[in-house]
């Protein structure tokens, strides 16, 4: 019986030791500058293609929304950038956001980075960053 | 171990006094991620194949009520079960679960077929296992398990004889994490029980009628959105033991692969070790369960 804990924390300790190698590999796996630039193009696409997100979309500034997510996604990655935007909780303050709309973003984030080759465990490390930032979007309980 | 776990039943009866929110609720929803609502246990409620999470089932999420329906068939050398059921999921908190399970003991007991009811509740207390990738604070919940046997004269009359009762409740608490960035998903689950075999040989012995606290462990992999792959452990009582060597009972232990073609619908394949049943050491097999869900 003492077996499968024990297989249990030295997975834990792989998985924490693999966390540490940060950097800038998560940046450079995303295409860095370029390969984020396409993907918010892509991503701006099918949100704006998805029924769940588009009403969170048409109206906005979209050119303005995927500069500002480039450079969010490029320093949360661990790129040469700096996300100089607004305040998280206060820019989407005037919007009603429930989880099922936080999670349908997700799925299309996770379509684009399909779409554009991103491997799943990249794609996975990029999704553990920005997952957080539910506590200061979705509004509603 | 303690004979009854009373802080564990007091703070399910004080958590489950929270009032709960009054507001406008989607049936149906599906606002959870692919996977993330787990598949159905054998005891009906939402998790891996053998053990609880403290996910609530259903793809259900806050504001949201959803249902899940499943299939489970599991045959070994010498026995098989089969065992199907429905569950709740409300506002990413409250689950409600009623499974059926037949087993068939043919092999111990010509003829006999054990049947056992269970009907299941969960709440969630605290946490995100999924969104909160930032910290190490898993999502934790509290769940009962109300369980009741039919085993049918001839297996009944040896149960009377080892005075194993019909009817039992298991209590469990699950802290449930997913390790996003690695795509790892881990259980812990400590469940208080009397249950000889799950249940289906009755609940506590002349021997041993306490409640002991058992341990039950599942580890998952994503190998791609919608693939998760993984083992599990299952600690178990052994309250029959007294009565003979044939009556020694093992852990149970899985290994499994879960897909999800769509949120609709998962299929679990696993083979599963559930060790000495009744007379027949080294039971192990296939695992199939369908989940559908709305």
């Amino acid at each position: 019986m003492p077996r499968l804990p024990a297989l249990v924390v030295s997975l834990l300790i792989a998985c924490a030791s693999q966390q540490a190698t940060a950097g800038d590999a998560l940046y450079q796996a995303l295409g860095a500058r370029p390969g984020l630039v396409t993907l918010m193009d892509d991503f701006m696409t099918r949100l704006l293609a998805d029924p769940r997100t588009a009403p969170f979309f048409k109206e906005a500034n979209q050119q303005h929304i995927k500069a500002q997510l480039v450079d969010q996604i490029c320093e949360l990655a661990g790129g040469p950038c700096r996300f100089k935007g607004p305040d998280m909780k206060k820019v989407h303050a005037g919007i009603d956001i429930d989880k099922a709309a936080f999670n349908a973003l997700v799925e299309v984030l996770q379509r684009s980075m399909e779409a554009q080759g991103i491997a799943f465990s990249t794609q996975n490390q990029l999704l553990a960053r920005l997952a957080p930032m539910h506590r200061e979007i979705v509004n509603v309980p | 171990m303690p004979r009854f776990p009373l802080p564990l039943l007091l703070a399910f009866a004080c958590a489950t006094a929270l009032p709960a929110q009054a507001q406008a609720i989607r049936f149906g929803g599906q606002g959870k991620l692919l996977l993330t609502g787990g598949v159905s246990s054998i005891d009906g409620a939402a998790g891996g194949g053998l053990t609880p999470w403290a996910i609530t089932g259903s793809y259900a999420t806050q504001g949201e009520l959803g249902a899940t329906a499943h299939l489970t068939r599991a045959t070994t050398q010498d026995y098989a079960l089969t065992a199907y059921g429905f569950a709740l999921g409300w506002n990413d908190q409250l689950e409600l679960s009623l499974a059926q399970q037949a087993f068939d003991a043919g092999a111990a007991v010509p003829g006999a077929t054990l049947r056992q009811t269970i009907a299941g509740l969960k709440l969630k207390l605290m946490g995100d296992a999924v969104l909160d990738s930032d910290t190490w604070r898993p999502q934790l919940a509290l769940g009962a398990e109300f369980k009741h046997v039919n085993p049918g004269a001839a297996v009944g009359s040896v149960l009377d004889a080892v005075q194993a009762k019909r009817s039992g409740v298991d209590l469990y608490a699950s802290a449930t994490k997913l390790l996003l960035a690695q795509g790892l998903l881990l259980n812990g689950t400590l469940r208080a029980t009397r249950a000889n075999q799950n249940g289906l040989l009755g609940f506590g012995s002349s021997e041993h009628r306490g409640y002991r606290l058992e341990p039950e462990v599942s580890v998952a992999w994503l190998l791609r959105k919608n693939i998760a792959l993984g083992v599990e452990y299952r600690a178990k009582p052994d309250n029959l033991a007294f009565a003979g060597a044939a009556f020694r009972e093992d852990a149970w232990k899985d290994v499994f692969i879960a897909w999800a073609p769509c949120k609709r619908a998962s299929l679990t394949l696993a083979w599963v070790d559930l060790g000495n049943i009744v007379g027949h050491p080294h039971q192990s097999g296939a695992y199939l369960s369908l989940q559908l869900a709305m």
